[in-house]
C-alpha cells in the first residue's frame, strides 16, 4: 500500500516535471504531448470510475469524451462569429470563458451519461457492453450526418478559451490548467473510494445481492456513478477539445471509447493513479513505435494482446506488487 | 414518393438486413455457446472482402473469390481461436474486449502493410449483373436480390444446422451447460473451435458479398460490427431466429428511414434544412428501436430471460 502510494507521487512529479523542464529547454512539442497524457489520464480517471470500482465495462465513454468538446466547440464558434446560440425562447449568446464552459460541458456530458446510463444499466455483462457502444455511435453518426456544426469534417474554432489572469494559447498555461484539473479529479475519485457510495459501488461489483440484502439498490449507485464517470470524461473532452482548438466526430468514434479502456488496463484497472501512468505508457509507446514503423498500431496490438493474455494487473500492479485491487 | 421507388427501398432494406443476419449470425453464435465478446468480428468481414477482392483480380472470376473468402475468413478463425480467443473464455469480459480489440488492431494494420490504403472495388460479376423487371413497374438491380435470396438460402441452412444436425444439437447443448457436454465425452474444444470458424466464415462471406456494393478498405468491419451488436441486442444473444428478426428489423428501419424522414420533413421544412434533418434523424432511429426493445424486453426478443 504505501509502496502505491509513493509511486502514485512519483509518477504525478514527473508528469509536472518534464514539461517544465520542457519549457526551460523551449522544447513545446514536449508540453503538447505532456498535456495530452494530462487530458487522457483525466478521461480515463472518469472511466475507472464505472469500470475499476464499479466493475461496468463502458465501451461507449467516448460519447461523454465528444459531447464534452461538441460543447466548447458550439459555444466558442459561436462566440467568435457574434452569432447568439439561441434565439428563442431567450437570447443566449456563446461564450469562450472558460470557467463557463468547463461547467456546462460537465453538465451535458453528465445529462447524456444518465439517459445512456438509464437505459443500459438495465442489463450487464456483454449487454451492457454493446449497448454503450451503440449509444456512443449513434451520437457519432448523429454528430456525422448533422450539418450545422461542420459534419463529417468536424469544427475548428481558432483560439482557445479564456481563463482570468492567464494566457491560454501558451503551452505551459494550458498545461498547467489540465495538470490542476487531473489533481481535482485524482482526489474525487480518491475520496469517493473511500467513502460510503465508493464502498458501495465495490460492494454491487462483488456482490450486488448482498449490497441489496443491505438495503442499498445497486442500480442507483451505479447510475450514480456511470454519471459522475461520464462528467468527468465531459471534462476532459473540453479540454482536449481546446488543446486543438478543433472538435471532429473522431472524438465520438468507438476507438477513443477503446483507447480509454486500454489506458486503464495498461495503468491498473481500479487503482488511483493507474489511468495516469496508463495515458503516460500509451502516449509514450505511441510516439516511440510511431517513430519506428508506420504500422506502429501492428506492434501495439501485439503488445497490448500479450498484456492481456500474460500480466494482469497493469504497470502499477507489476511495480507494485501488491494485491489492494481483486 | 411513389409506391414502386418504396417497394425499391424496402429490397434494398432486405438486402442489406440478409447481410446484417450473415454478420450477426456468427456473433450470437459465439456469444451463446461460449460466453464471449468478440470485437474482431469485423475483421473477418475485412479479411473476407480482401481475399474475395484479391481473387477476384487475379483470376477474374467473383465466385472463386467468395470461395477464397470462405476459406480466408474460416482458416483466420480457426487460427485465432486456437491463439488467443481459447485462453479468454475462462477471463472476464473486460480481458476479452481488450484481446479481441488487440486483435482489431493487428489485423487492420496486417491488411493495410498487405493492401495499402487504397480502398479495392469488385465489380459484380457477369452473370449477376443488369436489372429484372419485377411487377409494379420497377427494375431492380440482379445483384441485390442474389444477395436477399442467398440471404435467405442461409438462413434456412442455419436454422436446419442448428435444430436438426447433430453438430446443431451440441451447440444447443453447450448453450445449455457446456460441463455436462463435456462430461458426456463431447470435445469441447473442437466444438468451440467448429463454431467459431463457422461465424468467422459466415461474417467473411458478408464481407465479400458487399465488396460489389461498397469499397473494400481498411477498417470496414468495425462500423458493421456496431450494428450486428444492435442486432444482437434487439434479437437476443444467442438466438438465430432473432439474429434473423433483428437484423431485417434493423436493415428496414435503416434503410426506410434514410429515404422517407427527408421527405416527411419536406412536408413542412424547406428542402435543404428538411434533408439535413431527415437523414440526421434516419441515423438514430436503429438506436432508438434498439431502446425501445431495450425499455420493453431488455434481453431482447428472442433472448432468453435471465435474472
Amino acid at each position: 500500500m504505501i509502496r502505491e502510494r509513493y509511486l502514485n507521487l512519483a509518477l504525478l512529479a514527473a508528469l509536472l516535471a518534464v514539461p517544465v523542464l520542457a519549457q526551460v529547454q523551449g522544447a513545446p512539442f514536449t508540453i503538447t504531448l505532456a498535456t495530452k497524457i494530462a487530458i487522457f489520464a483525466l478521461a480515463a480517471v472518469g472511466l475507472n470510475l464505472a469500470l475499476g470500482l464499479g466493475g461496468l465495462v463502458s465501451f461507449g465513454h467516448a460519447a461523454f469524451f465528444g459531447v464534452g468538446g461538441y460543447v466548447i466547440g458550439i459555444l466558442a464558434s459561436h462566440a467568435r462569429n457574434y452569432e447568439p446560440f439561441l434565439t428563442w425562447p431567450v437570447e443566449v449568446a456563446g461564450t469562450t470563458q472558460m470557467l463557463v464552459l468547463w461547467p456546462l460541458a460537465v453538465l451535458v456530458a453528465a445529462l447524456v451519461a444518465a439517459a445512456i446510463g438509464a437505459l443500459s444499466l438495465r442489463t450487464s455483462g456483454i449487454f451492457f457492453i454493446m449497448i454503450t457502444l451503440a449509444f456512443a455511435q449513434m451520437l457519432y453518426y448523429f454528430a456525422v450526418s448533422w450539418p450545422t456544426y461542420g459534419g463529417e469534417d468536424g469544427l475548428p474554432f481558432y483560439l482557445r478559451g479564456d481563463f482570468p489572469g492567464l494566457n491560454t494559447m501558451d503551452p505551459i498555461s494550458f498545461f498547467g490548467l489540465c495538470y490542476a484539473l487531473l489533481l481535482v479529479a485524482l482526489w474525487l475519485f480518491h475520496r469517493l473510494h473511500r467513502a460510503r457510495f465508493g464502498l458501495a459501488l465495490e460492494g454491487a461489483r462483488q456482490n450486488p445481492e448482498r449490497v441489496q440484502a443491505l438495503g442499498i439498490r445497486p442500480f442507483q449507485v451505479r447510475l450514480l456513478a456511470f454519471i459522475l464517470s461520464g462528467a468527468i470524461t465531459g471534462l476532459a473532452g473540453a479540454l482536449y477539445a481546446d488543446l486543438n482548438r478543433f472538435v471532429s466526430p473522431a472524438m465520438l468514434g468507438w476507438q477513443t471509447s477503446g483507447e480509454l479502456i486500454v489506458l486503464i488496463i495498461l495503468g491498473g484497472v481500479g487503482r488511483l493513479c493507474g489511468p495516469v501512468a496508463g495515458a503516460g505508457l500509451f502516449f509514450l509507446l505511441e510516439h516511440w513505435l510511431g517513430g519506428l514503423s508506420e504500422f506502429w498500431q501492428f506492434w501495439f496490438g501485439l503488445i497490448l494482446l500479450c498484456v492481456v493474455l500474460f500480466a494482469r494487473g497493469g504497470l502499477i500492479g507489476a511495480l507494485a506488487k501488491d494485491q489492494t485491487h481483486d | 414518393m411513389s409506391l414502386s421507388l418504396l417497394l425499391e427501398q424496402v429490397l434494398n432494406g432486405l438486402q442489406f438486413g440478409m447481410m446484417l443476419f450473415l454478420m450477426s449470425a456468427g456473433l450470437t453464435l459465439v456469444f451463446g455457446v461460449m460466453g464471449l465478446i468478440n470485437l474482431a468480428h469485423g475483421s473477418f468481414y475485412m479479411i473476407g472482402a480482401f481475399a474475395c477482392a484479391g481473387v477476384a483480380m487475379a483470376t477474374g472470376s467473383f465466385f472463386l473469390g467468395l470461395v477464397a473468402a470462405l476459406a480466408a475468413a474460416a482458416v483466420a478463425g480457426v487460427l485465432v481461436e486456437m491463439l488467443v480467443i481459447r485462453r479468454l473464455y475462462d477471463r472476464d469480459h473486460l480481458d476479452q474486449v481488450l484481446a479481441t480489440f488487440a486483435l482489431i488492431l493487428v489485423f487492420s494494420e496486417g491488411t493495410r502493410y498487405l493492401f495499402g490504403s487504397f480502398p479495392l472495388y469488385l465489380d459484380v460479376p457477369p452473370l449477376l449483373s443488369g436489372a429484372v423487371a419485377l411487377p409494379g413497374g420497377i427494375d431492380y438491380p440482379v445483384y441485390r436480390l442474389a444477395v436477399i435470396l442467398a440471404g435467405g438460402l442461409l438462413a434456412v441452412g442455419l436454422f436446419w444446422l442448428v435444430g436438426h444436425t447433430r453438430l446443431g444439437i451440441r451447440i444447443r447443448a453447450g448453450e445449455a451447460d457446456r460441463e455436462m457436454i463435456a462430461a458426456l465425452g463431447v470435445d469441447i474444444d473442437r466444438l468451440y473451435t467448429i463454431v467459431f470458424a463457422l461465424g468467422t466464415a459466415l461474417a467473411g462471406l458478408a464481407g465479400a458479398i458487399v465488396g460489389t456494393l461498397q469499397s473494400v478498405q481498411v477498417g470496414m468491419g468495425e462500423p458493421v460490427l456496431i450494428l450486428a451488436f444492435v442486432v444482437i441486442v434487439i434479437g437476443g444473444i444467442g438466438s438465430i431466429k432473432g439474429a434473423l428478426i433483428g437484423a431485417l428489423l434493423v436493415g428496414l428501419t435503416d434503410t426506410l428511414g434514410r429515404s422517407l424522414l427527408p421527405v416527411a420533413f419536406a412536408a413542412f421544412l424547406p428542402p435543404s434544412e428538411a434533408n439535413a434533418v431527415g437523414s440526421a434523424l434516419a441515423s438514430l432511429l436503429i438506436y432508438l428501436l434498439m431502446a425501445g426493445v431495450l425499455v420493453f424486453r431488455p434481453s431482447g426478443l428472442f433472448g432468453a430471460v435471465r435474472a
